[in-house]
C-alpha cells in the first residue's frame, strides 16, 4: 500500500520535475527542478531496495554533480532567461510522443521472463550494501577500477580545462605567450 | 500491485521526456541538463530490473552509468567553459562552423 | 648433362635479360656481342647434347620444378632432349647465332639496337621452351612466347605510319603485327581445344602419357584432337587459310624474318605435327587433308611468289611454299622427311634472307627487285651467298634442298597420291623459277638502281663470314641425310619408299631435276639480261590475280574485318554508349545527386542532427518492436 502510493507520487513528481528542467526558459528553475528530481529518483531506489544506489545517487547526482552545475553556471550569465529559438514544438512532440509511445507499448507489454537466471542473485539477509561491495569487489573489479581512473582523468581535463590560465585560448600556440610574458617583464624591468 | 512494467513505463517516460529536452533545446547546458534526465531514466529501469529479477547486475550498471555521468558532466562543463569563453555563447544556432 | 640442358635453354633468357637492362640506353656494341656470344654458348651446349644423344640414343628428362600442383593435375616445368627437339635445338640456336652476329651489322645504325637483341633473345628462348618442353603446357607456353616475340619484332619499327594497301601490301609495321597476332589468336584457341581434349580424356598432359593412352580414345576424339591441334599448326606455321600474316611480317627488320618467318618459329607447326605424330597417325584422314593441304599451299604460295616485285615478300611466300612441302610430308606419314627438310630448310632460307638483308642495306631499303639489277659487282659474296641458297631451294643437287626436297616429291609419288605428286612437281619447277628469276634480277643485267641515285656497298665483312656455316650448311646438310635418318628414326616411326619407287628413284629425281633446271633456264632466258617488261601480261588477268594474292587479303577486309568493325562500332555505339556505360554513369550520377541533396542535411546545427539521430533511433525502435510482434 505503502509503496504504490510511493511509486504513483513520486512518478508524478519526476514528470513533473523533468518537465519543468526541460520547458523551463530560466537555467536556475531549470536545474533546481532537476536537483528535486534527481532526489526523487532516489527514492525509486529506496523503494525497490537498492538502499546504496540511492545513497550513491543523493551523493554523486544531488551532491557533486549539482554542485559541478551550480559552479558552472558562475561562469555563464544565469540569472537571465534563456532566450533560444526553440526547435518547432510540433516536431518536438511528435518525435518524443512517438518514443514514448513506442518505449511505453514495448514496456507495457507481458513480460516472458521464465528462462532468466539471476547472474548474481541477491542476498536480502546480508543487506544490500555488502552484496553491492562483495559484487563490485569480485566480479566487477576491473571495471570499477577502470571507472576510477575514468574518474580520475575527468577530474585532471576539469581542472586544466577551467583551470588556472583560463584567459588563454586551448587553441593557440602557448610558447607564444609565453615570450610576450617574458618582454613584458622585462620591459616592466 | 507495482510491478516490474510499471516502474519501466516510468522510466521510459522519463527518457521521452529527456529526449524531448534534447530535441527542443539550442542552450548547451540545457541540453546536458536533458541527458542527465535520460541516463536517470535509464538507471530506474537498471534498479527496477535488478529489484525484480532478484540480480545485483542491473544495479552494478546503475553505479557504473553514474560514474560516467559524473566524468561526462566534469569534462562537458570544462568545455563548456572555454567554448563560453571562446563563443561568448553556448547556443548551437551560433556553432555551425562545421557546415558542409 | 642436366647441366648442358639448363646452359642451352637459359643463356638466351640470360642474354635476353641483359639486352633488356640496356633497352632503353642508346647503341651499345658490346651489349649485341655479348648476347652473341651467350648465344654461342647456348648453341654449344645443344651441340653437344645433340652429339651426347647420338652417341647413347638415349633421351635426357629434365623436371625443373612443379608447376602446377593441384587435384588431378600435374604439370612440371620438365623438359626433354630427344632425337626431335634436340635436332630442333641445334637447328635453332645455329640460325640464331648466325643471326645475332648478322643483327650486329644489320641493325648497326638503328637507335633501338638495344632492344632489339633484347627482343631476339627473348624469341630464342621461348622457342627453346617451345621445342624442349616433355609437355603440351610447355609447349603451349613457348608457342605463346614465340607468338608474343614475333609481335614485338615485326612491330619493331612501330613508328612507321600506315599506308594505303596499294602503296605497302601490309600498311605499316604495327598492323601487321597485330595482323599477325590476331590470325595467331585464331589458330591458338584450336591449339587449346585440342590440348583440353587431349586433357580431357587423358588426364595428363605429359607427351609420353598422352601418347600411351591414346589406343584407348575413340576415333571421333582423336579425330577432333587432331583437327584442333592442326588448326594451331596451321595459324603459326601460316597454311591456307591463316597465311596472309606471314607475308605482312616482312615489315619486321630482316634478320627476324631470317630467324623467326623462314627457319625456327613458322616450322613450329610442322615441330607440332612430328611431335604428335602418334596421334596423326592414328588419324589418316587427318594426316591426309594435311597432306593435300600442304601440298595445296606449296603450289599456291609459289604461284603468289612468279609475280611479285619486293624481295623479301618473295623469299616469304617460298618460304610458304616450303612449309607446304614440309607439311605434305608429314601429313604423308614420312615424319622424320619433314624434319630434315625442315633443317635444310632452315639453313638455306636464313642464307637467303640474310643475303636479302644484305642486298637492303646495300640499297637503302629498297626492295623492289625491279629497280635493282646488276648488283654482283659491288657486292661478291652476297651474290654467291644468295645463289647458293637459291640454288638449294630450287633442289639443285648436290645442295641440301635437293636431297629433302627430292624425298618429300619422292614420298608423295610413293604414296601413289599422283596429284599430289605432280603438283609438287611442278611447284619445284615454280620455285626454281622464282628463285632465279629474284637472283637474274637483282645482280644480273643492267644496273637500274642508278637512275634512283643509290650507291650500294658490300655489307661489312664479320657479317659475311658470320654467314658462312648457313653457306655451308646450306651446301652440305644433304649428305647426312643417310644418318639423319638413322639417327630419327629411332624415335620417329620409320618410312621407307616401296620396292617399285625404289626402282624408280633415278627417273624421279630426273623429272624434278628437270623441272627445275627448266625453271632457272626460263628465268635466265627471261631476266639475266635485264628487265625488258611486258606491259600485256602484267595487265592480264593472271598476273593481277598473282600480284594481289588472289584478292585474299582484299577478301578478308571485305568480309571480315569490314564487318567487324561496324559489329563493333554498333556495339560501341548502342550497346557499350547506351547500356553499360549508362549504367555506370547512372550510378554515379544517382550517387552524385543523392550526395548534393543531402548535402542540406548537413546544416553544422547540432541540434538538426540531434533530430536526425532520434528519427532515426525511434525508426529502430518501431523496426524492433514490429520484428518483437511478428516474430
Amino acid at each position: 500500500m505503502y509503496e504504490q502510493i510511493a511509486f504513483y507520487l513520486f512518478s508524478m513528481l519526476t514528470v513533473i520535475l523533468f518537465l519543468i528542467t526541460v520547458m523551463s526558459k530560466n537555467v536556475l528553475y531549470a536545474m533546481t527542478s532537476l536537483a528535486s528530481g534527481m532526489v526523487l529518483i532516489s527514492g525509486f531506489f529506496f523503494i525497490l531496495g537498492a538502499e546504496f544506489l540511492g545513497v550513491v545517487q543523493l551523493i554523486v547526482y544531488v551532491g557533486a554533480v549539482m554542485a559541478l552545475y551550480s559552479f558552472a553556471m558562475m561562469f555563464f550569465d544565469a540569472t537571465r532567461s534563456i532566450k533560444e529559438k526553440n526547435t518547432s514544438s510540433a516536431l518536438v512532440f511528435l518525435l518524443g510522443g512517438m518514443s514514448a509511445l513506442v518505449l511505453v507499448l514495448m514496456f507495457a507489454a507481458p513480460i516472458f521472463s521464465e528462462n532468466i537466471q539471476a547472474l548474481y542473485p541477491m542476498h536480502p539477509e546480508a543487506g544490500n550494501a555488502q552484496d553491492v561491495g562483495i559484487v563490485l569487489f569480485t566480479k566487477y573489479l576491473i571495471p570499477f577500477e577502470v571507472a576510477a581512473v575514468m574518474l580520475l582523468v575527468a577530474m585532471i581535463a576539469g581542472i586544466i580545462l577551467a583551470g588556472k590560465k583560463m584567459d588563454r585560448s586551448l587553441t593557440q600556440d602557448m610558447s607564444v605567450d609565453m615570450e610576450k610574458e617574458i618582454m613584458i617583464q622585462k620591459d616592466a624591468k | 500491485m507495482i510491478g516490474l512494467s510499471h516502474y519501466l513505463v516510468v522510466s521510459a517516460l522519463l527518457f521521452s521526456i529527456g529526449l524531448m529536452g534534447v530535441l527542443r533545446r539550442r542552450n548547451l547546458l540545457m541540453l546536458f541538463f536533458a541527458t542527465e534526465v535520460m541516463l536517470n531514466a535509464v538507471n530506474i529501469a537498471f534498479a527496477a530490473i535488478s529489484h525484480f529479477y532478484n540480480d545485483l547486475t542491473g544495479q552494478m550498471f546503475a553505479f557504473f552509468i553514474i560514474a560516467i555521468a559524473a566524468s561526462e558532466v566534469a569534462v562537458g562543463l570544462g568545455i563548456l567553459i572555454v567554448l563560453y569563453k571562446k563563443q561568448g555563447s553556448l547556443d548551437l544556432d551560433e556553432l555551425t562552423t562545421m557546415k558542409g | 648433362m642436366e647441366n648442358l640442358v639448363y646452359i642451352a635453354l637459359f643463356a638466351p633468357l640470360v642474354s635476353s635479360l641483359f639486352a633488356g637492362l640496356f633497352g632503353m640506353s642508346p647503341r651499345q656494341t658490346f651489349v649485341g656481342i655479348v648476347s652473341s656470344a651467350l648465344l654461342f654458348v647456348s648453341m654449344s651446349a645443344s651441340l653437344m647434347l645433340a652429339y651426347h644423344v647420338y652417341q647413347t640414343g638415349a633421351p635426357i628428362y629434365v623436371t625443373m620444378k612443379e608447376w602446377i600442383s593441384m587435384g588431378d593435375l600435374f604439370i612440371p616445368f620438365g623438359f626433354v632432349v630427344d632425337q626431335v627437339s634436340v635436332t630442333m635445338m641445334g637447328v635453332v640456336t645455329v640460325v640464331s647465332t648466325v643471326v645475332h652476329v648478322y643483327s650486329i651489322g644489320y641493325m648497326d645504325h638503328d637507335k633501338s639496337f638495344n632492344r632489339f637483341f633484347s627482343y631476339l633473345s627473348a624469341f630464342v628462348f621461348s622457342m627453346m621452351v617451345l621445342v624442349m618442353s616433355d609437355n603440351f603446357a610447355g609447349l603451349f607456353i613457348g608457342w605463346e612466347g614465340v607468338g608474343v616475340c614475333s609481335w614485338l619484332l615485326i612491330g619493331f619499327w612501330y613508328h612507321k605510319p600506315d599506308q594505303s594497301r596499294e602503296e605497302n601490301p601490309s600498311i605499316s609495321p604495327s598492323w601487321a603485327a597485330n595482323e599477325a597476332f590476331i590470325v595467331n589468336r585464331i589458330a591458338d584457341l584450336g591449339m587449346l581445344v585440342g590440348i583440353f581434349i587431349l586433357y580431357w580424356n587423358v588426364g595428363s598432359l605429359q607427351y609420353s602419357e598422352v601418347f600411351a593412352a591414346l589406343p584407348q580414345l575413340s576415333e571421333i576424339i582423336l579425330t577432333t584432337a587432331a583437327l584442333a591441334l592442326f588448326i594451331g599448326a596451321m595459324g603459326k606455321s601460316a597454311q591456307f587459310p591463316l597465311h596472309t600474316w606471314l607475308t605482312d611480317a616482312m615489315e619486321g627488320p630482316t634478320p627476324v624474318s631470317a630467324l623467326i618467318h623462314a627457319a625456327t618459329m613458322v616450322t613450329a607447326g610442322v615441330f607440332l605435327v612430328i611431335r604428335a605424330n602418334p596421334l596423326f597417325s592414328m588419324t589418316p584422314e587427318v594426316s591426309f587433308f594435311i597432306a593435300a593441304l600442304g601440298t595445296f599451299v606449296a603450289f599456291f604460295a609459289a604461284s603468289m611468289a612468279l609475280v611479285n616485285r619486293d624481295l623479301k615478300r618473295i623469299i616469304a611466300f617460298s618460304t610458304l611454299s616450303q612449309l607446304g612441302y614440309m607439311f605434305a610430308a608429314a601429313g604423308l606419314g614420312a615424319y622424320w622427311i619433314a624434319l630434315f627438310h625442315l633443317g635444310a630448310h632452315a639453313f638455306f632460307k636464313a642464307l637467303l634472307f640474310l643475303g636479302a638483308g644484305n642486298v637492303m642495306h646495300a640499297m637503302h631499303d629498297e626492295l623492289d627487285i625491279f629497280k635493282m639489277g646488276g648488283l654482283k659487282k659491288q657486292m661478291k659474296w652476297t651474290y654467291i651467298y644468295m645463289g647458293l641458297a637459291s640454288l638449294a631451294l630450287a633442289g639443285i643437287p648436290p645442295l641440301a634442298g635437293f636431297f629433302s626436297k627430292d624425298a618429300i616429291i619422292e614420298t608423295a609419288f610413293n604414296e601413289g597420291t599422283l596429284i599430289l605428286w605432280i603438283m609438287l612437281v611442278v611447284t619445284a619447277g615454280m620455285t626454281a623459277f622464282y628463285s632465279f628469276r629474284q637472283v637474274f634480277l637483282t645482280f644480273h643485267g643492267d644496273e637500274r638502281y642508278k637512275a634512283f641515285g643509290i650507291h650500294p656497298h658490300e655489307m661489312y665483312k664479320f657479317v659475311l663470314v658470320a654467314l658462312s656455316p648457313l653457306a655451308i650448311l646450306a651446301a652440305i646438310a644433304g649428305f647426312f641425310q643417310g644418318g639423319f635418318h638413322d639417327f630419327v628414326t629411332r624415335l620417329l616411326p620409320e618410312y621407307q619408299m616401296s620396292e617399285h619407287t625404289h626402282h624408280l628413284a633415278l627417273v624421279l629425281g630426273a623429272i624434278v631435276l628437270t623441272f627445275a633446271v627448266g625453271g632457272i633456264a626460263l628465268a635466265y632466258k627471261k631476266y639475266a639480261n635485264g628487265l625488258k617488261r611486258d606491259e600485256k601480261t602484267e595487265n592480264g588477268f593472271l598476273y593481277k590475280l598473282l600480284a594481289n594474292q588472289y584478292y585474299i587479303p582484299h577478301l578478308y577486309e571485305e568480309i571480315i574485318s569490314k564487318p567487324y568493325a561496324m559489329i563493333s562500332d554498333l556495339m560501341w555505339k548502342s550497346v557499350d554508349l547506351k547500356i553499360v556505360d549508362a549504367t555506370v554513369d547512372g550510378i554515379a550520377k544517382f550517387l552524385y545527386k543523392s550526395g548534393d541533396g543531402t548535402r542540406k542535411m548537413q546544416t553544422g546545427n547540432l541540434s538538426n542532427y540531434l533530430n536526425w539521430m532520434a528519427i532515426g533511433g525511434i525508426v529502430l525502435l518501431v523496426i524492433a518492436m514490429l520484428s518483437a510482434m511478428l516474430g
